[in-house]
């Protein structure tokens, strides 16, 4: 028997071609397109009075300049409501270019078309846009004031309340021996790809077809949104992702008005048309992630058992909502981690404010909910003078209570169920891996060298890989090399090793033999898309299907072949053959010959395959009723409900005294996806999931000011982290097999970002010895927290007032 | 963020450079290492009509050391400077500011002198030719002149480079005595434009007694910032010395303004601690040097 590739640390076999400059991204396609750029708004909320294009007109290689009311058809209307909830009752979109009015900086207004960017640019320049102002709404406390709207038919700039309860929340919390308040609050990040967006169309005009490339995180959804948009057959318009430089969500969001524009534009031009974002654009004018204020109270025992939990979200949606509400869902809902909440009740409103448009960022809601989830548990522990580790465990829910109902409704609508975790388990092994119990000796001995060091911890659980639906198609070509195609698409995460690795096994050939392709509707039309660390489990499980049909048709063949029973088959090494004698024997590329009856005699196999004849029943039609020619099989995976992994993370901080520098001395990982697919692949995505975890509580913000303009729109004031700020990963595994899915698999791809914020609080809170309650935190505010506290301003811990000893003087 | 367009001038010798300055005057900028012009231009912030690209002009790449300092022409890359061993001998200080400038891949393109005519009151080795009192050598078609640091840099990203002229050189002179440097910074990001910085000379008599402690600031002050800070330690040997009390006199002439990274508060308490660990450490640095080497 060949060795397992499931479960082995395999290298990416995509790697070699993408670190050599040999992929082929958005931008490097194209090549005698015409290019766009955009006049976008620099004014946060205002009403457009006039557009002057007259001085734009003789730029050189100018082809055309469109505004909204050059719009046709159904582009000229507002963008889709991507995911309609009934909480969300005041939904809104922008029109592909604005229409009268502008609601933050960045919303495109002009499309520019030229046979070059640079000169599109030049163009752009000349264009004058005349404004009246509006006052902008900015902030979630201005938002929430309701003083004036983003939407002037929106009150109160409440896009969707919500509410969720189980039990009596209020009522436990009242009668609860131990209560506690916190006001929490955290700012916006972004994605951040290292490609930002982009979009290249081409018209053809005899075939009435368009074909897209677009750097997104879902082809199909893309291909519906052009077909709706621009009134076409679906079966007239491809779309096609290239080699994508990066998504973490922002590239789900379909169809960017840019996906729209380009395409209409080809049309209308009967040319190569292609926009390719730059990094102020992506900073402006596509997604953000996180803001939010929280407040929660807790009611609890004094063994630190939560018994009623109480949460308000103010949630930052900016300008508009076309990803609908997804990401304070899963807050509300992924904020109870593996813990009891007893009486619980989540009531969040999302609001609009003149900025960019909020959207799933990797984590998706889950690192604010955990942000107040742990901060909760750190702050219930000091209140009790318990060790903070116990209290989680107090409230963990217990292995044998899986599967584990919470009685909420979960991002996809169905229930809130936990399938499966050994949280106790998880638990024991950080605090082993992090020496959680002998810190207080690695403080002490900080302390005697005049270091402030601390150390935190946080844990959450993470719905992953939820439906509806993923397909998979698997082909035998005669030569018994292996075709794969899936609908979603790939931005990074190493696919083509992953569901090659899955085929080999099911299938039973060499793993090189195997290429897949994702993210191209020519070959898979039905799929929904890379996100919500749902690929691994969705089309890794309809591959595996899929194959498992191949396997089961290609055995039935041999053995009509071979004249054996397909029971007593196997397949090696590509190679049918009799289990008790390998002699007997047929190459899998020669049942792939004798899968189709029309016989060309084109290569070796279907030469070879004419010694075994094969029936020729004249009675009987070639292909079988219930048949189809060739060795290929299509599945899909729709699972009941989301598989949930889980994971803790102890990072240990140092403070430094005098500058409030702060340095991540170590960061710990527990990681529990399941059955691992690829070691190696799983904990890359732990890697960099941390550093982005990392940059979301120490580095990374978007700095707003009160006039809507992002003062820091450039990688040189976005403090994206460089390799020397991320400090190295301890990872350690647990599996527990999700029994939802074949492969007893379960979502990686967003659980190193996740407890980043709350971990990192946790440590500092700890070494400074006062709460922490805003996230992210830079020394300069550090700074002047040591500042409030040793004004008396900010209480300390209770642990400090135990005992002082053991603790800095601010 | 494309840039507009511009001519481009690529003159093979200093002469021809000059010659393309002149005749453009205002509208030509000199293009060196281009770490900061491009994305300048990417931005659309300047449109320039004309570059002047000087990165042929192999004449200017040199770093040339002599008793007196050290002169870096306008095409040595920062990395060029930074390894150059006689250059770090003679002026330590040219090093311990370099490897705080960028990342290596920057150091590698961006020039020294470059840095220097972009003028920003951030960049490490305006404060360094600040404290060593070195200055720039400017030419023009049938001129040349030599600008002292303290007239050079005229406000932030402004120097006192005239249209028509390129500085095709920096002096960095050597420190006399027993005189020992240091540069230290905090900055967001390893290699990123610092909240504060602190370059720091200290002289030390033969009793190794301070005689003479100065320190350069980086982004706290409109142009590079050198403050005498002597009259707090003098007559004091580096162990007893009160460092403390010289950054409290330097925080009095200190007035740093706020950004988005840091409070002015907070920058001029980074001012603080910045001062007294750098005196700290140029004494040290000072106390081993040896007097003979550094005499001019
Ligand atoms: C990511 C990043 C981080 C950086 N971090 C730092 C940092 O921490 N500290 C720091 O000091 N710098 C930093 N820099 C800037 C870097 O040091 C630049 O190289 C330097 O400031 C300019 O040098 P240059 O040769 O690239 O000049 P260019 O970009 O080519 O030119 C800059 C300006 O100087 C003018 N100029 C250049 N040479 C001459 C000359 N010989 N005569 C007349 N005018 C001239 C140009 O016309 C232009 O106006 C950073 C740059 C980047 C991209």
């Amino acid at each position: 028997m060949t060795e397992r590739m499931i479960g082995a640390p395999v290298p990416r076999t995509e790697d070699a071609r993408l670190v050599t400059g040999r992929g082929h991204y958005l931008d490097d396609l194209g090549a005698g397109a015409y290019e766009v750029a955009f006049v976008r708004s620099p004014h946060a909320h205002a009403r457009i009075t006039s557009i002057d294009v007259e001085a734009a007109l003789d730029t050189e290689g100018l082809v055309a300049v469109y505004l909204y009311e050059d719009l046709t058809g159904k582009v000229a209307e507002p963008l889709p409501l991507l995911i309609p909830h009934p909480a969300l009752t005041h939904g809104r979109t922008a029109y592909p270019l604005a229409k009268d009015v502008v609601r933050h900086v960045g919303e495109a207004i002009v499309m520019v078309v030229a046979t070059d960017r640079y000169r599109a640019e030049d163009a752009c320049e000349r264009i004058t846009v005349e404004y009246e102002f509006l006052p902008p709404v900015v902030g979630i406390d201005k938002a929430a004031g309701g003083e004036h709207l983003v939407h002037a038919d929106v009150p109160g700039n409440v896009a969707a309340h919500m509410v969720q309860e189980v039990g009596d929340a209020p009522a436990a919390i009242a009668a609860a021996p131990n209560r506690l308040e916190l006001q929490l609050d955290i700012e916006r990040s972004a994605c951040m790809p290292m490609e930002g967006r982009g979009v290249l169309a081409r018209w053809d005009e005899a075939d009435a077809s368009m074909r897209v490339y677009t750097s997104t995180q879902t082809s199909t959804g893309v291909r519906a949104a052009v077909a709706a948009k621009l009134e076409l057959p679906l079966d007239r318009v491809e779309v096609i992702t290239p080699d994508v430089g990066g998504g973490f969500g922002v590239k789900i969001v379909h169809p960017w008005p840019e996906e729209v524009l380009v395409p209409w534009a080809a049309r209308l031009l009967g040319h190569e048309v292609k926009w390719t974002e730059d990094r102020r654009e992506h900073f402006v004018s596509s997604a953000h992630e996180r803001g939010q204020l929280q407040t929660v109270r807790v009611g609890f025992d004094d063994e630190g058992r939560v018994l009623g939990l109480d949460v308000e979200i103010l949630h930052d949606n900016g300008a508009y909502t076309p990803y609908g509400i997804i990401v304070p869902i899963i807050t509300s809902t992924q904020l109870l981690g593996p813990y009891k909440p007893g009486a619980y009740r989540v009531d969040f409103r999302s609001l609009y404010t003149n900025t960019v448009i909020v959207t799933p960022y990797r984590g998706a809601g889950r690192p604010q909910g955990v942000f107040a989830m742990e901060r909760t548990m750190d702050a219930i522990a000091d209140h009790l003078g318990r060790d903070r580790a116990d209290v989680r465990a107090a409230n963990f829910i217990q292995p044998h209570e899986m599967p584990y109902d919470h009685g909420l409704l979960f991002q996809d609508g169905r229930p809130l169920i936990y399938d499966s975790g050994d949280f106790p388990a998880s638990l024991d092994k950080l605090k082993k891996l992090v020496g959680w119990d002998d810190f207080e000796v690695f403080r002490a001995q900080a302390r005697a060298e005049g270091r402030r060091v601390g150390i935190g911890i946080g844990c959450y659980v993470e719905g992953t890989g939820v439906g509806p639906y993923e397909g998979g198609h698997v082909q035998v070509e005669t030569s018994g090399k292996v075709n794969v195609a899936t609908g979603l698409t790939s931005q990074g995460q190493g696919h083509q090793t992953a569901f090659a690795q899955v085929v080999a096994d099911e299938l039973g050939v060499p793993f090189e033999d195997v290429s897949v392709t994702t993210g191209d509707t020519r070959r898979f039309g039905y799929a929904v898309g890379t996100f919500a660390s749902r690929a691994a489990v969705m089309s890794g499980n309809a591959i595996a299907l899929a194959a498992r049909k191949v396997r089961e048709k290609a055995l039935r063949i041999a053995g009509e072949a071979l004249g054996a029973d397909p029971g007593d088959l196997e397949i090696v090494d590509g190679v049918v053959r009799v289990k008790d004698d390998h002699s007997s024997a047929i190459p899998l590329g020669t049942v792939a010959v004798l899968s189709n009856p029309l016989r060309y005699a084109f290569d070796d196999a279907s030469k070879a395959a004419t010694q075994f004849g094969g029936n020729a029943d004249p009675s009987r039609p070639p292909v079988a009723e219930d048949d189809e020619p060739g060795l290929e099989g299509r599945d899909f995976y729709s699972p009941p409900r989301a598989t949930f992994a889980n994971g803790m993370h102890a990072a240990i901080v140092e403070t430094d005294p005098e500058t409030a520098e702060i340095r991540v001395l170590r960061y710990c990982v527990i990681h529990d996806c399941g059955h691992l697919l690829n070691p190696l692949i799983v904990e890359g995505q732990v890697h960099g999931g941390v550093a982005q975890g990392v940059a979301g509580a120490l580095y990374e913000r978007m700095e707003y000011d009160e006039n809507g303009q992002l003062l820091n729109a450039s990688f040189m004031d976005f403090l994206m982290p460089y390799a020397s700020e991320v400090p190295s990963v301890e990872i350690d595994h647990l599996e527990t097999p999700s029994p939802l899915n074949p492969l007893g698999i379960k979502g990686a791809g967003e659980a190193g970002v996740i407890p980043g914020a709350a971990v990192l609080a946790s440590a500092i809170e700890d070494a400074e010895g006062f709460p922490i309650t805003r996230m992210p935190i830079q020394p300069s505010e550090l700074f002047h927290l040591r500042r409030r506290h040793a004004a008396g301003e900010i209480p300390p811990l209770r642990r400090v007032r135990t005992a002082p000893e053991e603790f800095p003087t601010a | 963020m494309k840039p507009p367009a511009f001519k481009y001038h690529a003159p093979a010798s200093l002469a021809e450079a000059l010659d393309a300055l002149d005749a453009v005057g205002h509208d030509g900028k000199v293009l060196a290492g281009g770490q900061s012009l491009i994305p300048i231009l990417n931005m659309r912030l300047a449109a320039p009509a004309h570059l002047v690209d000087i990165n042929r002009l192999s004449e200017l790449a040199y770093v040339r050391t002599e008793p007196g300092g050290v002169t870096v022409g306008a095409l040595a890359r920062h990395a060029d400077v930074e390894r150059d061993a006689d250059a770090y001998a003679a002026v330590p200080l040219l090093r311990q500011g370099l490897r705080l400038v960028a990342h290596p891949v920057i150091r590698n393109r961006g020039t020294t002198v470059g840095s220097l005519a972009h003028a920003d009151p951030s960049g490490e080795m305006t404060a360094v030719l600040a404290l060593l009192g070195g200055s720039v050598d400017l030419v023009r078609k049938g001129a040349s002149r030599t600008v002292g640091a303290e007239d050079f840099f005229a406000g932030p990203l402004e120097s006192c480079i005239e249209p028509g002229e390129m500085a095709v050189s920096a002096y960095f002179p050597r420190l006399a005595g027993r005189t020992g440097t240091e540069f230290v910074e905090a900055a967001r990001r390893h290699g990123d434009y610092a909240m504060c910085g602190v370059a720091a000379a200290v002289t030390l008599d033969d009793d190794l007694r301070v005689t003479r402690a100065r320190a350069a600031y980086l982004s706290v002050s409109p142009v590079p910032l050198v403050l005498d800070l002597t009259e707090a330690v003098h007559g004091a040997t580096p162990a007893t010395a009160r460092w403390a009390d010289a950054a409290a006199l330097a925080v009095l002439s200190i007035e740093p303004e706020p950004d988005i990274h840091a409070t002015a508060e907070y920058r001029a308490h980074l001012a603080r601690v910045l001062t007294e660990r750098a005196l700290r450490a140029a004494a040290q640095r000072a106390t081993s040097t040896d007097v003979e080497r550094t005499s001019r």
